[in-house]
């Protein structure tokens, strides 16, 4: 386990220093940047702008002076924010986007799960027909296009919620479930394969043999096995509901980091750009370890590599 | 004499013999792996339905410069927010022709269509059924011609990462050894790159002014950048599937046959092995497309994919969103274009599903 965490680890920094790098020389190689904008500048301005940013010096020092502070988790300052840290930006945003994801997670499993488990257990009927459909539905329309007709419907026809905002609960389910939504279609099928060939195995004809209610059967035997799909899709998941996040905050206004992303890739703030490339890698990477790690104490026959 | 007559008896019946066989073999036809999977497919409604529909979709995107449909670019300020309507919009106005349809963008056969398209209808088009934009522009017509680009985008860039991941992933197969390990490490650290980001920066970068017009004066528009770039993205979970198949496929006979009379390797992976597996390429084909035709939606409505004056469909749902207010929902201009992103999608999830149980050899022959 702790070799399997430390060969992981050092994947980690590797890809991390890999793509850190690249994105580093696109940045800095390609043409125009924070000073070429409609407004001139004084020069005196520029030089001293340019100074503080580390710009003036050649390439490859500054190459080797933002991994030097990369090592003290110090990102720089923002290109386009200069009052504001790469830093701060990212610790004010990730907590916003971090609970929202979480939710749309939590979401996404909870109904995927029970959806799936019905209908494998009601297979070929009435419910499981029209779970799978509206389970293939959900994962055919885009988020966004979910997320406009649900705001027209539920904030504007029907007032339900606050359009856009942050703060209140009332602000969190629109997006978490629109955010949720095409990854709950998918754990839904991904549980029902899973359980239906675990509720073809020997040992839950033994379970039902012994006299046991099928709510036993299924929610204590075969329910373990089914499970196992759908956590090697919770990696893809996370890393899908990072992305869509973007969309997603964009449409309710929500101050997270993929906004942050956005309006750094949208004004050329490449400081930041770099630091919400070295969050997203980070957590992405931490989340498919996790779930190989979490692969292994629910099948314990499954070597870690 | 008996002796003779005898042997030609025996010599006939044995040739008879071979004849009924021979009779009987030609009687029996062997199904080929795609007859085969085709069969079962055709028993597959969902599936059918699908793959007619995606064909229907496809031609009329082909065709759209023939249809009688409005001109997607004519702005009218008479006809702003439009509700779907069946009352015949005006007829079109031949000297604004070349702007309204962005004639100078076309290739040569879609102006060929629209030339015919001209001297087959005239002046006359289709009513705005579906409703007009912002800019009094012909949301119905604009679907059309947003199917281009979206299903352009799908297919091209699909296309792009089967190249890139079968040639990867069969090289690595068939080598196998420490290249195979070392291509396979590049795989997983490259599952772990956020590739949003990486496709923003690139985006970004890509549309900075003096690289676009040098890009433009090679002839490399942002939708082809598009193409490569998203492409280059999905090959990934493709050369990991292709590397399986051919790992388990090397040691057959056939292989061990074409390297006996001195088959290059080039050629034992690419004539004898690649079609092997290219049941697997399909289904994942089918399902890498709808994931490719998200990705564009989902970059045009962030406003970093398909730009304007084109339309694709993402870019459409998003001008339908940003003209949201409470004080008047127009709900067309994003009902349309969700509906037949979402539709086309739906049909391609389904043709997806429906061909991996066609070609899933454990279900063969039930």
């Amino acid at each position: 386990m702790i070799a399997f965490l430390l060969r992981r680890f050092m994947w980690f920094v590797i890809t991390v220093w890999a793509v850190q790098s690249l994105s580093f020389f696109l940045v800095r190689l390609a043409p125009g940047g924070p000073f070429t904008q409609e407004r001139n500048v004084p020069l005196h301005v520029e030089l001293a702008q340019r100074a503080k940013l580390n710009l003036d010096v050649p390439l490859y020092e500054q190459y080797f002076g933002y991994f030097g502070k990369l090592f003290r988790f110090d990102l720089g300052i923002s290109d386009r924010q200069p009052d504001f840290t790469v830093n701060e930006i990212i610790a004010a945003g990730f907590p916003v986007s971090a609970s929202l994801g979480v939710l749309a997670l939590l979401f996404a499993v909870a109904l995927g799960l029970a959806a799936g488990i019905v209908s494998a257990v009601f297979r070929g009927r009435g419910w499981d027909v029209s779970i799978m459909a509206a389970a293939t539905l959900g994962i055919a329309v885009p988020s966004f296009v979910v997320a406009s007709v649900v705001i027209i419907l539920f904030v504007f026809v029907w007032p339900l919620f606050p359009a856009a905002g942050w703060g209140e609960p009332a602000n969190l389910v629109l997006p978490a479930f629109c955010l949720g939504a095409p990854y709950a279609a998918y754990i839904a099928r991904l549980s029902r394969t899973g359980m239906l060939e675990v509720l073809s195995q020997d040992y839950i004809r033994t379970a039902y043999a012994k006299g046991l209610s099928t709510r036993a059967v299924v929610l204590r035997h075969a329910l373990r096995g089914a499970l196992l799909p759908v956590f090697s899709f919770l990696g893809p998941a996370v890393a899908g509901i990072l992305t869509g996040s973007l969309v997603i905050e964009k449409i309710f206004a929500i101050p997270g980091l993929g906004v942050h992303l956005l309006n750094a890739a949208l004004q050329r703030d490449f400081t930041l750009m770099l630091g919400m490339v070295l969050v997203y890698t980070t957590v992405l990477y931490s989340m498919n370890t996790l779930v190989d790690l979490s692969y292994r104490i629910l099948d314990p026959r499954v070597e870690l590599t | 004499m008996n002796r003779t007559t005898g042997n030609r008896t025996k010599g006939e019946h044995e040739l008879e013999r071979y004849a009924a066989l021979w009779e009987e073999a030609r009687a029996i036809r062997g199904t080929s792996l795609g007859r085969d999977a085709w069969r079962r497919l055709r028993r597959q409604r969902a599936a059918m339905a699908s793959l007619v529909a995606l064909c229907v979709v496809t031609v009329l995107a082909l065709i759209t410069p023939l249809l009688p449909l409005q001109p997607p670019r004519r702005v009218d300020s008479d006809r702003i927010f439009m509700p779907p309507t069946f009352s015949r919009p005006a007829a079109l106005d031949l000297d604004k022709l070349d702007a309204d349809f962005g004639r100078k963008d076309l290739d040569l056969v879609s102006r060929a269509l629209l030339d015919a398209r001209l001297a087959l209808f005239g002046g006359w088009s289709l009513p705005s059924i579906c409703g007009t934009d912002e800019l009094g522009r012909d949301l119905f017509s604009r679907l059309f011609w947003g199917a281009r680009v979206s299903l352009a985008v799908g297919v091209v860039a699909t296309l792009v990462s089967l190249v890139i991941g079968v040639s990867y992933g069969a090289t690595a197969g068939y080598l196998g050894g420490r290249i195979d390990n070392f291509m396979m490490r590049l795989v997983d650290i490259l599952y772990s790159v956020p590739f949003i980001c990486v496709v923003i920066l690139l985006v970004s970068i890509l549309s900075e002014d003096s690289i676009r017009t040098w890009l433009e004066s090679w002839h490399i528009d942002r939708i082809t950048i598009f193409y490569l770039v998203v492409g280059a993205i999905y090959w990934l979970t493709m050369s990991r599937v292709v590397r399986g198949q051919i790992i388990s496929l090397k040691n057959e006979q056939f292989v061990e046959a074409a390297r006996t009379i001195g088959a290059s390797q080039r050629r034992i992976i690419f004539f004898h092995l690649v079609p092997n597996v290219l049941s697997v390429v399909i289904v994942y084909l089918t399902l890498t497309i709808p994931s490719v035709m998200l990705f564009e939606a989902f970059l045009s409505f962030l406003g970093l994919g398909v730009q304007a004056p084109d339309v694709s469909w993402g870019l459409l749902v998003n001008q339908g969103f940003n003209v949201i207010t409470p004080i008047k929902i127009y709900w067309w201009l994003v009902v349309f274009p969700g509906l037949a992103l979402a539709l086309t999608l739906y049909a391609l999830n389904f043709l997806g599903d429906g061909l991996r149980d066609a070609l899933d050899p454990r279900l063969k022959n039930r």
